[in-house]
């Protein structure tokens, strides 16, 4: 996205004022930790975060075919002296397990934010077997997962989680339960 | 046999540690990400560097971990060494560096048509599969396959000049086994490494 499109998505985005706040308080405590790169596969829950991020020209950002290209891309950001972050949704964890034996091997920060299908609410059955995977997934591959259900949990969970990363060299997974994004309208 | 008769039989028959060393000859200060197995090798047996960044695991991460690299240093120039399996791991990946466009990332591709780390099975590039030709068509700044020594040669005269986006080169190497020149192991120690040559402090 070049400099021109940012600036008509961020002025597209300071005219929308509905939906939770909670996108937008991630979004400055991302900024406020330094976060220069973000890499994401599309996710529902993610798009308001997605599109601030987007908006923002000292960000850069790539959409991603499948989701462990963004633990490559983190670890490559993080050897030029970046900090970045990686969203996606639950479903997408499972096509990261090799790849995260880089960041857990090299000790390389990694700031997941994943967004939960298949357990509260869930409308679509093909979604619960990795909904019911992903926290026993990150965590045998050596991931250590951190969880919120609530907005203003959500935050404080975040900001502890890019201070284990960033600062401790943790790689780290918060998971953003369904029932704190509500139920999905068919 | 002629240049385009080679190419069109995709029966390259370079050595692989002559065409890296060539390749890394006159780098001067590009940043270097290696694939696993044998790319590692050869870039560790063309000498052994702080701003060599190797892989010995994670396969398909190498064009990736240089996108991140290339992204975050956009004043330095970016190559990325690996082979052909490492790299059709990661065809999306090809999708994803195309829509980023980064001007300043390299891709050769090692191209020996086989498997070599586990016993020389054939690989989708064997059966005929263009690595070169999907890039192109992911959208690519320049993309090409390269089986003579000259062209190798050429392109290493030129690749740390400026680019439209990224690019990348399948360069037809022999199936062969090199004698295994193995860089350290301990990934912490290579990512420190690393950052130190580019003035970044370790945590």
């Amino acid at each position: 996205m070049d400099l021109a499109d940012k600036a008509k998505l961020g002025d597209a985005l300071s005219k929308s004022g509905s939906g939770p706040s909670w996108p937008v308080e991630i979004y400055r405590l991302l900024k406020r930790a330094g976060v220069r790169q973000m890499a994401y596969v599309p996710d529902a829950g993610h798009t308001e975060l997605i599109n601030r991020l987007l908006a923002d020209p000292d960000v850069v950002s790539n959409v991603l075919t499948t989701e462990e290209e963004g633990i490559a891309i983190a670890a490559g950001a993080w050897l030029g002296g970046q900090r970045s972050v990686l969203l996606m949704q639950s479903s997408g964890v499972g096509n990261c397990i090799n790849m995260l034996s880089l960041s857990i091997v090299a000790r390389f920060p990694l700031l997941m934010l994943v967004t939960m299908r298949g357990e509260w609410a869930e409308f679509n059955p093909w979604q619960m077997p990795m909904g019911r995977g992903t926290e026993p997934a990150l965590e045998a591959i050596g991931v250590r997962v951190m969880r919120a259900d609530k907005a203003d949990d959500l935050i404080e969970t975040v900001e502890a989680a890019a201070a284990l990363a960033f600062e401790a060299d943790q790689q780290i997974a918060v998971l953003i339960g369904q029932r704190l994004l509500g139920k999905k309208k068919w | 046999m002629e240049m385009g008769e080679l190419r069109a039989k995709g029966a390259g028959r370079l050595p692989r540690r002559e065409v890296v060393a060539t390749l890394l000859k006159s780098r001067d200060d590009m940043l270097l990400v290696t694939g696993l197995g044998s790319p590692t090798y050869d870039a560790h047996a063309a000498g052994d560097r702080d701003d060599n960044y190797y892989l010995w695991g994670a396969m398909g991460a190498a064009a990736l971990v240089g996108l991140g690299l290339a992204q975050a240093q956009p004043t330095k120039r970016v190559l990325v060494i690996t082979g052909d399996g490492e790299q059709l791991m990661a065809l999306g990946g090809l999708a994803t560096i195309a829509v980023a466009k980064p001007r300043n990332l390299d891709i050769v591709v090692l191209d020996n048509h086989h498997y070599g780390e586990t016993g020389m099975q054939a690989s989708h590039t064997g059966h005929g599969v263009d690595l070169a030709k999907i890039a192109a068509a992911c959208g690519f700044a320049a993309t090409a396959t390269l089986v003579a020594m000259a062209e190798v040669e050429a392109l290493a005269a030129s690749i740390a000049g400026p680019a439209h986006g990224p690019r990348l080169f399948v360069i037809k190497v022999s199936a062969d086994s090199p004698p295994r020149s193995m860089p350290s192991r301990d990934a912490v120690y290579i990512k420190n490494r690393f950052r130190a040559h580019l003035g970044l402090r370790p945590n």
